[in-house]
């Protein structure tokens, strides 16, 4: 399959989100940004702007929060 | 189109935090702190080479001090420093399992130094993974072994002077230095490139492990943004311009593949062993008294003997448990020592129940047993209400203050005139409770006299005249 086909989609869990930005500077595409708002918690958090994501998973592993950033990968199913 | 989660929480992971008080879903960590960081790799980690249910994660003390919060796999709770030191008794006594000692640079590197080199140098089967960040962040960023000189922290105002504190220690290069340990290597949760790097180190260190291969450590530089007053990001830049520099992040030993498995010496970690020698009750063999109903006792009967070093304080206590156990009590004997070996005081506290034993620590107490005039000052204003107290009158001078059952007999006098040895005083004492208590047979008494004197006669026949004696001597 064309590599270049997969779409990638990070999605932050907003109440896990401390806003420590570590998935904010560490994404290489910088496809990740700080939201104004605050969460339930009084953190602002991260969202993802929509496009450009490749997946690598920096965000993830930068993240000290175990389950505020997940990553999908959607891929072509012919079945 | 599907959709496919290929990044998410590890399973080594509770799904809710159900043991964290309140906030149920993220951790009690700082934002940006390298300890989450660090948290997700071990959950992964142990989850994906199928350790979960054999790995024990010993929390230390220091911020990641309710590491059990979070993760899938039995946890323990440690004193400071103590960690590789309880690690060792997890492994020896079950060397099929795999403990994580997860330590921050204050538990290892200062409190817990000498514990931890001499596992290191012991070679015990056992991961380490030490979490350098520079401070004691736990308890507001003091200055720790690792600091860097000239680094400002709560108690280095003005930087680390290492004319006054020495440089850092750099425990991986010591480590490495010794001949045990299989592999060390030192890593950064800083840049997506050195977590990749941290996320390998800490598997291989894992995978070592489940081969039985040894001891290994892997170092994790990591920022604790809160105290370095820093951002996350500030932080991390900070790591790897000063730190890494002076802490090179590197393999320092790889030498899992040159050893065997280890083997643990047949024999001597034999699960029933281990278990006979650190739960002394267990190892009464029940005698034909054994047949005698099970004493009546509501609940606990918690007893406290006391007196001084040399009196026969504990073999009380002692003589009490087995006797309560040899009529199938649970019972639990937890002795407590002054800081001299002779001349001092002494103390044990006895639990004897029908159900399992809770605390074997006495602080209230329904039985009193004082052999000297600092124990019953001490402890029988200990004593609950109604209950009872008995003490040797010939050392003691006791005003009764009117809530409890108070009992006395000359002990010391007894055992020296009739007996003819001071030492059976506590046997005289025994005897005394025996009467007072009445649900436990004296048959028990007897045979817990017996065993405890096992081969030596004439021990035991006075001892059990003096037992005798104090039944007889006893008065309200
Ligand atoms: C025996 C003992 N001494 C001192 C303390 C106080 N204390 C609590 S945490 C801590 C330092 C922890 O620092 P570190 O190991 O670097 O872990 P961090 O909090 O930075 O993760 C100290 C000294 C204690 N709890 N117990
Ligand atoms: S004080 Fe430092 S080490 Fe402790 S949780 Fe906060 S950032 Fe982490």
């Amino acid at each position: 399959m064309d590599r270049k086909k997969k779409k990638f989609t990070p999605v932050i869990t907003v109440n896990e989100c401390k806003g420590c930005e570590r998935c904010v500077y560490s994404c290489p595409k910088k496809v990740l940004r700080l939201e104004n708002k605050l969460n339930s918690y009084g953190y602002r958090y991260a969202f993802y702007i929509g496009e450009g994501c490749i997946g690598c998973g920096s965000c993830f592993y930068t993240c000290p929060e175990p389950g505020a950033v997940s990553i999908y990968e959607e891929t072509e199913d012919n079945t | 189109m599907a959709k496919k989660l290929i990044y998410g929480k590890p399973s080594g992971f509770f799904d809710t935090f159900d043991r964290r008080p309140g906030i149920t879903h993220s951790t009690h960590y700082c934002p940006g702190c390298g300890h989450g960081v660090l948290h997700k790799l071990i959950a992964e980690a142990v989850a994906d080479l199928g350790m979960l249910d054999k790995t024990i994660f010993i929390c230390p003390v220091g911020c990641s001090v309710f590491g059990y919060y979070y993760f899938n796999m039995a946890s323990i709770s440690v004193p400071h420093g103590r960690a590789p030191a309880v690690a060792t008794g997890l492994v020896r006594s079950n060397p099929d399992c795999f403990v994580i000692s997860y330590q921050g640079d204050g538990d290892l590197g200062a409190i817990g130094f000498n514990e931890f080199i001499q596992a290191a140098n012991r070679g015990e089967n056992m991961a380490v993974f030490f979490v350098n960040n520079g401070v004691y962040g736990m308890t507001g960023g003091q200055l720790a072994p690792t600091t860097l000189p000239g680094q400002k922290t709560l108690t280095s105002p003005y930087g680390r002077s290492v004319e006054n504190e020495g440089y850092p220690l750099k425990v991986c290069e010591m480590v490495a230095a010794l001949d045990s340990p299989v592999y060390v290597e030192r890593t950064a949760v800083t840049s997506p490139k050195n977590i990749r790097a941290a996320r390998a180190a800490l598997r291989k260190a894992l995978t070592y492990m489940k081969e039985k291969k040894g001891f290994s450590l892997v170092e994790f530089l990591s920022g604790c943004p809160v105290n370095m007053k820093r951002s996350a990001k500030d932080t991390d830049e900070w790591i790897e311009k000063n730190v890494i520099p002076y802490f090179p992040v590197k393999c320092f030993k790889d030498i899992a593949n040159e050893r065997k498995p280890k083997q643990s010496p047949v024999g001597i970690y034999d699960k029933e062993k281990v278990k006979d020698s650190l739960l002394a009750t267990e190892k009464i063999h029940p005698s034909d008294e054994s047949e005698l109903p099970v004493p009546d006792i509501k609940g606990e009967l918690r007893i406290k003997c006391a007196g001084f070093g040399g009196q026969g304080i504990l073999s009380l206590g002692m003589l009490i448990a087995e006797a309560g156990h040899l009529q199938n009590l649970k019972a639990s004997w937890l002795p407590s020592y002054g800081p001299e070996m002779r001349g001092g005081t002494a103390n044990c506290s006895v639990v004897l129940s029908r159900e399992a034993v809770g605390s074997p620590l006495v602080k209230t107490a329904d039985v009193v047993l004082a052999m000297n005039q600092p124990s019953i000052d001490k402890f029988s204003p200990d004593l609950r209400d109604g209950g009872i107290l008995i003490y040797d009158s010939v050392n003691i001078k006791f005003d009764n203050p009117g809530k409890c059952n108070v009992y006395s007999l000359d002990a010391s006098m007894i055992a020296k005139d009739v007996i003819g040895d001071v030492r059976c005083a506590n046997s005289v004492m025994l005897g005394a409770f025996c009467e007072i208590i009445r649900s436990i047979d004296e048959k028990s008494f007897i045979s817990s006299i017996t065993n405890n004197f096992r081969g030596k006669e004439k021990v035991i026949s006075m001892n059990i005249k003096a037992f005798q004696e104090g039944r007889k001597a006893v008065r309200k």
